[in-house]
């Protein structure tokens, strides 16, 4: 299964970098993508369609793979990866930096996200923890609560000032346009070290359904699973806010997705659903380029507008998608 | 301590469960209401002695306190206090009906459709109006609510209806709230994105949800709503508690469980569609209050009377603190946020201390 949906993964990369405003016969992409020799297609190819193809994948799976291992620590298949605040902390410093020190270039933007996302999560993992390991409904209130007042702040100066609101309001929709790939080698190390904490992680979760006491007699340290879990998501989701802004429901859905497809053991939960997740990012990339031609919908709107009403029928048609 | 949270009172060959500490959180927070109240009503630009402030409220006072207080500070405290009270009930009813707390008003999307409603009335009544700006203007202020209690109900019709599958089941019902509300919320950005920035702004900042200006005409729709649903939601209590053993254990007990859980969505919706018709979103509320007062009472569901009261006491204090203590004009939302957030937090840090003690 893992194997189709890498295939799957693969033909639709292969498609972003041949659709879009000006579509291109298959062969001529493959024929760019080996040698670039200067052409227009190689152009278009080499600086537009190569970046956000790679920013929409990368995203998709760190997304994807998050919000798995999100609702797995927590046990709740309403925690999406935003609710540990990483989201808000990312919105917040960069709404911060548009307003305080007018920086106005997307890559400008990423350091800040990064930031505000890892102090943010931080601050939640702080609060939410107590001695024995943090405690699961405590975190996501926890998370909720540094999310809301985080979004105070970024209301009142967008509120405040129409000039940050008119910068902001193109970032915080998600969208993977524009973009070169120098964003991308910016949270590539970030988005590396969270797949491999995601990898260490993964085999406890199954025990942690049990709750941390059952999972603690049977060996496993709740307080150690934890730690790689939320770091996990932390690192994941602020990287992949940092370079595409906040791209909404995701995290969510995907899992909800992986489940109904393959079942409930994390073993394969976590890496389908990093697949899905980058296969649905891309898609919807697609999507925005192809509907409104020559103009684009930002990813992170095709994403809930496409997104929003599958995943109604998927819950209506099935009993397999449970909380 | 036992005997503090509920204890059993019998006449003959009745009894009932009292809930002590639910009762007296929520009379002390009822007590800080009428003082908050009261401070509300006497400070501003024409500042009011509290006490002269009582006076008017009871027929006194002379004719420019009485036009002061009753004309226009009066309905913009109603409508927070009733707002507050409002949310913070819905709140806890669907928090109670999903046993999930992060199951609030907003996460079912009801809030999403008021707001893509007025959000869309903002957009397409600015762009009409380079030359009829007054007009724009007029038709905003009628169609805002409108608009945004239209969008509430359509969605929550919608929600009922893709939930239905022989019988509704509470969990569905949340996963698609989710589904709609991210649809809705996209329309809104793509909605804000393509907007002129001006409309932009004068959408942000409804969307923040503000009480300036709120008056009478405001203030009764959600009045009303509370004296006609707030009985209804009593009533089901009693269901409710039984639920919380799941939908098969309360069934044994005689429960009705559709109908229960009907009545709760209907009382739960009708609240959220005023409240936001009049305010706008005040996203925070019907989320955070009900847990604060779950964490105050210490009961094993979100306190119905006490989250009312303390719904009241946080958005009456946001209006108080946008009013009289900020050098700036701030939507009220932002202020409901920056107060309940750290109050939540210092509660979550506290109980974690007590409990590892």
């Amino acid at each position: 299964m893992l194997g189709v949906l890498l295939l799957a993964l693969a033909a639709t990369a292969l498609l972003s970098l041949a659709l879009g405003s000006r579509a291109l016969p298959l062969t001529t992409v493959v024929d760019v993508m080996l040698h670039d020799d200067g052409s227009e297609a190689a152009t278009i190819v080499h600086a537009l369609r190569v970046p956000r193809t790679v920013l929409a994948l990368a995203v998709g799976v760190a997304l994807g793979v998050a919000g798995a291992l999100m609702q797995g620590q927590t046990r709740n298949p309403l925690a999406d990866p935003g609710l540990l605040g990483v989201e808000a902390g990312a919105s917040c410093a960069v709404v911060l930096a548009i307003y305080g020190l007018h920086v106005d270039d997307l890559a400008g933007y990423a350091w800040f996200a990064l930031a505000g996302a890892g102090v943010a999560a931080a601050a939640v993992f702080a609060i939410g923890s107590t001695r024995g390991g943090p405690d699961p409904v405590t975190l996501v209130l926890a998370g909720a609560a540094v999310s809301a007042l985080l979004g105070a702040v970024t209301q009142a100066l967008v509120v405040r000032d129409a000039e940050t609101l008119d910068a902001f309001r193109f970032w915080v929709v998600g969208s993977a346009s524009g973009r070169s790939l120098s964003v991308f080698w910016e949270v590539a190390p970030f988005l590396a070290s969270g797949l491999v904490l995601a990898a260490l992680s993964t085999p406890g979760l199954n025990l942690l359904q049990l709750g941390d006491d059952v999972a603690a007699s049977l060996g496993l340290s709740p307080w150690r699973q934890k730690a790689l879990g939320v770091g996990a998501v932390m690192l994941l989701t602020g990287a992949a806010t940092a370079a595409c802004g906040p791209i909404a429901f995701v995290g969510l859905v995907v899992p909800h997705l992986a489940r109904w497809l393959g079942g409930v053991d994390y073993r394969w939960l976590v890496p389908a659903s990093g697949l899905l997740g980058g296969l649905l990012v891309t898609l919807a990339d697609i999507a925005g380029r192809l509907v409104v031609r020559p103009a684009e919908l930002q990813v992170g709107i095709v994403m809930a507008l496409v997104g929003g009403p599958a995943f109604v029928l998927l819950v209506r048609r099935t009993r397999a998608v449970r909380i | 301590m036992a005997l503090l949270h509920a204890s059993p009172l019998r006449v003959g060959a009745l009894s009932w469960l009292v809930p002590v500490r639910a009762g007296l959180v929520a009379l002390a927070g009822l007590v800080l209401l009428l003082v908050l109240v009261a401070v509300d009503l006497s400070v501003g630009d024409f500042p009011i002695p509290v006490r002269e402030v009582v006076a008017t409220l009871l027929g006194g006072g002379d004719a420019g306190q009485r036009f002061v207080v009753m004309e226009l500070r009066l309905p913009q405290t109603a409508v927070a206090a009733g707002v507050g009270a409002a949310l913070g009930l819905a709140g806890a009813l669907t928090q109670t009906l999903a046993r999930n707390p992060l199951a609030s008003p907003d996460i079912l999307g009801i809030t999403e459709g008021a707001a893509l409603g007025a959000v869309a009335v903002v957009v397409a009544s600015g762009a009409s109006g380079y030359g009829g700006g007054l007009v724009a203007g007029r038709l905003q202020e009628l169609g805002l609510p409108v608009a945004a209690f239209g969008g509430s109900v359509v969605t929550a019709l919608v929600l009922y209806a893709f939930s239905w599958r022989r019988g509704l089941d509470m969990q569905r019902l949340v996963l698609v709230g989710i589904g709609l509300g991210a649809a809705l919320a996209a329309a809104t950005s793509y909605l804000l994105v393509n907007a002129r920035i001006q409309d932009a702004a004068s959408a942000q900042v409804w969307l923040s949800g503000s009480l300036t200006g709120r008056g009478w005409e405001h203030a009764r729709p959600v009045l009303v709503a509370l004296v006609v649903l707030t009985p209804v939601a009593l009533l089901l209590v009693r269901s409710l508690n039984a639920m919380l053993l799941g939908d098969d254990a309360a069934r044994g007990l005689g429960v009705r469980l559709q109908l229960t859980q009907l009545g709760c969505l209907v009382v739960a919706v009708g609240l959220t569609s005023v409240s936001v018709a009049a305010v706008g979103p005040l996203e925070f509320v019907a989320f955070v209050v009900p847990q604060v007062a779950l964490r105050l009472t210490g009961g094993s569901r979100p306190p119905v009377l006490a989250s009312m009261v303390a719904g009241g006491v946080l958005v009456v204090g946001a209006d108080l603190v946008t009013r009289a203590v900020l050098p700036f004009a701030l939507p009220a939302g932002i202020v409901t946020a920056a107060i309940g957030a750290p109050y939540l937090i210092w509660l979550l840090v506290r109980t974690n201390r007590g409990r590892t003690a």
